[in-house]
């Protein structure tokens, strides 16, 4: 980070507006690079890049029902972001998100199933809610603790508990959880349909969202306006200064794993009791992993995490159009993806490094 | 496979035989990853890596069957897995070296962008056979068809048990194994000798991309010996954590390979006699096995013995 003391090496003339600007037109940029490398790929594909931008846009964001199946996607993506986003303000790599997820979904449904329908909605959906934190949150927890008191790597750990979670959810549907009386594929039973998490009101955007918006929102506040996120963000700045100032590094550590892993086990919660209904193999669809890419391109920021988990949904939204309108495969969002990842990865190398965007300093 | 005739014996020979096939991807993918982490740099991208060599392979062979004949079109295939893979490594080799680019970040990019081109250009080749690379029947002795099928081993495999011990002999004893060590241990003392960092790693990502390209010819062209979306069980994300189960040993790599293939066969061998209870569980079982060893010999107060020095930090 030596770049940043060059504006802040001598006097300033004025408003430092030019740095700001970068922060937005970096990514804005990798984006349209991105759009571009894609439009190629389509074009050498032979498809017409710009039939396929305009369904993207019209799939995504093109009308309220576009909105809304946009909205659906992004709901679990903001979650499942913060299982990265927060450790990694510690300085932790976690990408445990997947399993996360299994997990709170896991404990959700074990919860609603007993429960039935012998509480008020409300009062279920919280409690489920809760147990698909605690659950998720214990599991990326674990990894945290291995990190902390015996030193294994937490991105090793994470991505194994991943397995071991999702092995663990198929183990329960054949098995101890098993519906036998439903036969598409091995499934738990269903929730009652009275702890069904509801939709919003004219919609079919279920509750997640507001969830989602909400616990990211708080997840700034606690890490951008408190103590404990000042705590944290110290320790992830320099851990061995953190100690010398006498931080409870190993406590903060667990506090924030658990907190990152149980807005995964949320985002389980939400499958779980809005979308699938029942739990089956059906919860594993990539939404952890995605949500690695959202913490990244919002370099860990709960807030941007909220608008880039918006896009991403967009995106996975126009899946099926692409098929249906462009005879592209599936997998054509998932090129477009990896491609829009890959360039905003490059566009953080570029901080600093165009000459346009530096602070112009005062010489004498 | 009916195995009611050998009864209980089913279950250490349906190990042995998952063994003998299932290594060979773990085997090539964890020599990638092993030379990859020797200097210095993670690469989680060889998921995608591997679908990519895996399509590729199946691909390169079912077209060119009709023109070079079924005994080399497998073999082309091989080769187009391989450098396949060095191209997907030369991005992640680039990338993952420019300032401020975490290397964790850049292997799930490279997962997602992988797999998506994988499944994109793989779409065509779901449905035809492509031929199969051709193995050595070392069971044609047995009458019994699942001894027959357990020793049916494939020449990757023995070509991954060749590679090890040469790998291991290449960074003992020769001067590019000692660049590429040096690299992994401190870039600053290898630039003082002269190397440079960069291109150093970039070979190396890109030679052990090689590799892995060529686990996934493994998949593709041996065990299962298809083409689906859904052909690799995470090999290229073990490989990482096989590469610290081996202590960054070639050697060690082939032995862990073949732990972790017959680990994975556990479940199926069960499965096999009639007890599917713990089917998943057992499927979980080299992930468990890998997280039991890490935290019996992981400690807080210094760095595991072998470990690169300059590993996973940011230049």
């Amino acid at each position: 980070m030596t770049d940043s003391s060059v504006a802040t090496a001598g006097g300033l003339k004025g408003f430092a507006w030019r740095r700001p600007l970068e922060a937005i037109f970096l990514p804005v940029a990798a984006l349209v690079v991105a759009l571009i490398l894609f439009g190629g790929f389509c074009a050498l594909a032979g498809a017409n890049p710009f039939g396929v931008y305009g369904s993207i846009y019209q799939a995504a964001f093109g009308s309220w029902s576009a909105w809304q199946n946009t909205l659906i996607r992004a709901a679990p993506l903001m979650l499942t972001a913060l299982c990265t986003a927060l450790p990694a303000r510690l300085g932790l790599v976690i990408i445990g998100n997947e399993g996360a997820l299994v997990m709170g979904g896991l404990g959700a449904i074990a919860l609603g199933l007993s429960i039935g329908s012998t509480l008020p909605p409300l009062v279920a959906q919280i409690l489920m809610a809760i147990a698909g934190m605690v659950a998720g949150g214990l599991w990326i927890m674990l990894a945290g603790a291995l990190r902390y008191y015996r030193g294994v790597n937490e991105t090793i750990s994470s991505l194994l508990l991943n397995y071991i979670a999702i092995a663990l959810l198929n183990h329960l549907v054949e098995g101890p959880m098993r519906d036998a009386s439903f036969v598409t594929k091995p499934s738990s039973a269903q929730l009652d349909p009275a702890i069904w998490l509801g939709t919003l009101p004219g919609t079919r955007i279920h509750f997640g969202l507001i969830y989602g918006i909400v616990i990211c929102v708080l997840a700034y506040g606690l890490i951008q306006r408190t103590t404990f996120g000042f705590a944290a963000r110290t320790t992830g700045g320099n851990i061995r200064a953190a100690k010398i100032a006498g931080l409870p590094v190993g406590k903060l550590t667990l506090a924030v794993c658990f907190l990152g892993g149980s807005a995964a086990g949320l985002a389980g919660m939400v499958e779980v009791a809005a979308v699938q209904k029942r739990i089956n193999e059906s919860l594993v669809s990539n939404y952890g992993y995605a949500g690695i890419l959202v913490a990244f391109v919002a370099r860990h920021n709960p807030l941007a995490t909220v608008l880039v988990a918006v896009l991403l949904g967009g995106i996975l939204a126009s899946g099926g159009i692409l098929q249906r309108s462009h005879n592209l495969p599936d997998a054509t969002v998932l090129v477009f993806q990896g491609i829009v990842f890959l360039c905003v990865l490059y566009s953080d190398s570029l901080y600093g490094k165009l000459p346009w965007f530096q602070e112009k300093v005062v010489s004498d | 496979m009916a195995t009611e005739s050998l009864g209980l014996l089913g279950i250490p020979l349906g190990i042995l035989a998952g063994t003998l096939r299932g290594s060979a991807p773990f085997l090539f993918v964890s020599l990638g990853e092993c030379i990859t982490e020797k200097s210095g740099k993670i690469n989680l991208g060889l998921e995608g890596t591997l679908l990519m060599g895996a399509m590729s392979a199946y691909g390169v062979s079912y077209l060119s069957a009709p023109s070079v004949g079924d005994f080399w079109a497998p073999w082309l295939g091989v080769l187009a897995a391989g450098l396949t893979g060095m191209t997907l490594g030369a991005v992640h080799g680039w990338l993952s070296q420019q300032p401020r680019v975490n290397d964790v970040a850049t292997g799930i990019a490279m997962i997602i962008f992988g797999s998506g081109l994988a499944f994109f250009f793989g779409k065509p080749f779901i449905q035809p056979q492509a031929p199969q690379l051709l193995t050595f029947d070392w069971g044609a002795w047995s009458s019994s068809p699942q001894i027959q099928a357990a020793l049916r081993v494939s020449p990757l495999f023995l070509l991954g048990i060749a590679i090890a011990p040469f790998l291991q002999w290449f960074f003992r004893a020769t001067r590019w194994g000692l660049y590429v060590r040096a690299v992994g241990d401190s870039p600053q003392a290898a630039m003082a000798m002269g190397i440079s960092p960069f291109r150093v790693r970039m070979l190396s990502i890109m030679a052990g991309s090689f590799l892995a390209g060529i686990g996934g010819a493994c998949l593709s062209l041996y065990y299962p010996g298809v083409w689906t979306e859904r052909i690799s069980s995470g090999q290229g994300l073990m490989a990482v954590a096989l590469v610290i189960f081996a202590r960054w040993n070639p050697v060690q790599c082939l032995w862990a390979s073949m732990l972790f293939g017959g680990a994975q066969a556990i479940g199926p061998a069960f499965q096999s006699v009639g007890v599917d209870a713990y089917y998943y569980l057992f499927n979980a079982a080299p992930y468990i096995l890998t997280l039991l060893i890490m935290i019996l010999t992981c400690s807080p107060k210094r760095s595991l013995v072998g470990s690169p020095g300059a590993l996973g930090q940011d230049d």
